[in-house]
């Protein structure tokens, strides 16, 4: 195909979405719809899937020292921790700043445990590499000198990695049928599009036009279908999540977990739609096409 | 050139519309393909462009050997026709100008090139002024004269046509007649199928009479029916 006959058919494919004017308007209607319910359940999954993982991530051990270990004896139980090949990071908090931390969230009656009579530890804040480690890596700690006791979050923290797991799982099995039903639907809008036009492509195979001439402005028609209908669904869903994300952040603030920045996230969703949009309308037509094209 | 060798054809439901055709068309003359309802005519026209596929036998138009054709060869043996069909199947979604072009589009011609050759068309079929009508909004004779020129504007050795004065009037029958005579003055095949005596018997021509799936007549300048 020369430049000039891609031209023709970028023309006419144009020519075309006008000329088939209300079945144009309610193809884009249809894809618009399927979109919009794409992007807002993906918004919601992959958000969900953000707080799971934030939630995970909070996730550490505390390794209480005994007491009356020296500086000494804490640094080489604090090497000892950084060689199990799962920690990623240690934090240290005096009994001290634990103090502190236990009067900031119970009250000013703690403090009388200040100076000598603190019944607390020092203790060793590890963080792994993975959520799931914290698990062993709190039972080898145990076991290690000078260690008091080592603490996971145990049962909740259990049950929370449980919980994620399946928001994972039933998240990408939603997401999949989703894609899946939104393939469908495009297609089919597109499908019955092109069955009204089954006469004007037998006329066209009898005046001589080949079957890639024929099919080029219907492809093209598809994939404009889709990127029109990706339009609206792109501009609810940025205002919509850019004025979600001011409300619920002002909630979520104090508990320092975090939504997707709509910069990054709404970029990314759109060009989604977009792609979704053209290539399931592209392939749409070049598929339901196939039967009247046979010989 | 168009040539049929022990040609048959039965239909799915066992009927049998062509019968053994044998027949030679040479470049330039112009034959009418004549029978009453049912005869085999439309089947005859249709095996030239391979709408229908015979069902044993050998056909030739031009250099294409139609029972060795391949599926993406018709496209080219269509182009080296032009048909016109009894309900004209025009585009209609198209302009009357989009029609006529979009047979020079397929053959990849330089747009210049097709707005003269649409004008030019259009000019001999007498609806220039026309040609940013839908075909909707033209009369049955205006859109059969569209479907001419759109069989006639790359300029094919070889005009089919099925009967394209049933519809019409017998005014504008005679004005399509013109056309296609003209056309053939200048050396084109011209093979129209037709159940219409007056133009039969009128403008003289070979006959090709059609019964039962049989070829019973071929007549140099021969009258509809065997003694006019
Ligand atoms: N697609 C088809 N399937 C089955 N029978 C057909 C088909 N087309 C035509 N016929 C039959 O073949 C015979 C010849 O038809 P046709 O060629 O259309 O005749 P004509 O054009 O002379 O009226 C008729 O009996 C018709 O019913
Ligand atoms: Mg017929």
């Amino acid at each position: 195909m020369n430049s000039l006959t891609f031209k023709r058919h970028l023309k006419e494919s144009f020519k075309s979405l006008k000329r088939n004017g209300w079945m144009t308007a309610a193809a884009i209607s249809a894809v618009a719809v399927t979109l919009l319910l794409v992007g807002v359940l993906l918004a919601i999954l992959l958000n969900i899937n953000k707080v799971a993982s934030d939630i995970e991530n909070d996730v550490q051990v505390r390794v209480l020292i005994n007491r009356g270990t020296t500086k000494k004896q804490q640094q080489q139980l604090r090497q000892e921790l950084s060689s199990l090949s799962d920690v990623k990071s240690i934090r240290y908090s005096s009994k001290k700043q634990e103090l502190k931390n236990v009067i900031g969230s119970y009250g000013k009656e703690f403090k009388l445990f200040s100076g000598d009579d603190n019944p607390l530890n020092d203790v060793y804040v590890v963080k792994t590499k993975q959520p799931k480690q914290t698990v062993k890596v709190a039972e080898k700690a145990e076991h290690m000198k000078y260690v008091y006791t080592a603490k996971y979050g145990g049962a909740s923290a259990k049950k929370l990695f449980h919980v994620v797991d399946s928001v994972r799982t039933w998240g990408t099995a939603i997401g999949l049928l989703l894609l899946f039903v939104a393939v469908f639907l495009i297609s089919n809008t597109i499908r019955i599009t092109i069955l009204s036009r089954k006469n004007e492509i037998a006329i066209m195979r009898l005046v001589g036009a080949t079957n890639g001439f024929i099919r080029w402005p219907f492809i093209l028609e598809g994939a404009w279908t889709g990127l029109f209908g990706a339009i609206l669904p792109i501009v609810i869903i940025d205002f919509g999540y850019v004025w979600l994300y001011r409300v619920l952040m002002a909630s979520l603030a104090s508990t320092g977990y975090q939504l997707l920045t709509p910069a990054t996230f709404l970029l990314q969703i759109d060009l989604l739609l977009i792609l979704i949009g053209i290539i399931i309308g592209a392939l749409g037509s070049a598929v339901s096409m196939r039967r009247f094209l046979k010989i | 050139m168009i040539e049929f060798k022990h040609v048959f054809k039965k239909y799915t439901n066992d009927i049998e519309a062509a019968s053994d055709f044998s027949i030679k068309i040479d470049q330039g003359e112009f034959v009418y393909v004549v029978g009453p309802s049912g005869a085999g005519k439309s089947t005859f026209i249709k095996m030239m462009y391979r709408e229908e596929k015979p069902t044993s036998g050998q056909i030739k138009i031009n250099e294409f050997e139609l029972d060795k054709i391949k599926g993406h060869e018709i496209p080219y043996l269509r182009r080296e026709l032009g048909i016109v069909f009894q309900d004209f199947k025009l585009l209609p979604k198209m302009t009357v100008f989009e029609n006529v072009a979009y047979a020079l589009q397929v053959i990849e011609k330089q747009p210049t090139e097709i707005q003269q050759r649409v004008k030019r068309v259009l000019d001999l079929v007498g609806l220039a002024d026309k040609a940013d009508a839908f075909p909707n909004q033209l009369s049955g004779g205006e859109q059969q004269r569209i479907a001419i020129a759109r069989a006639i504007a790359n300029q094919p050795g070889i005009v089919i046509a099925d009967e394209p004065t049933g519809n019409l009037d017998p005014d504008t029958a005679g004005g399509i007649m013109d056309i296609l005579e003209e056309i053939n003055q200048q050396g084109t095949t011209v093979v129209m199928a037709t159940h219409n005596s007056g133009i039969v018997n009128q403008r003289k021509h070979r006959v090709i009479e059609i019964e039962d799936g049989h070829i019973i007549r071929d007549q140099r300048k021969g009258g509809f029916s065997k003694n006019e």
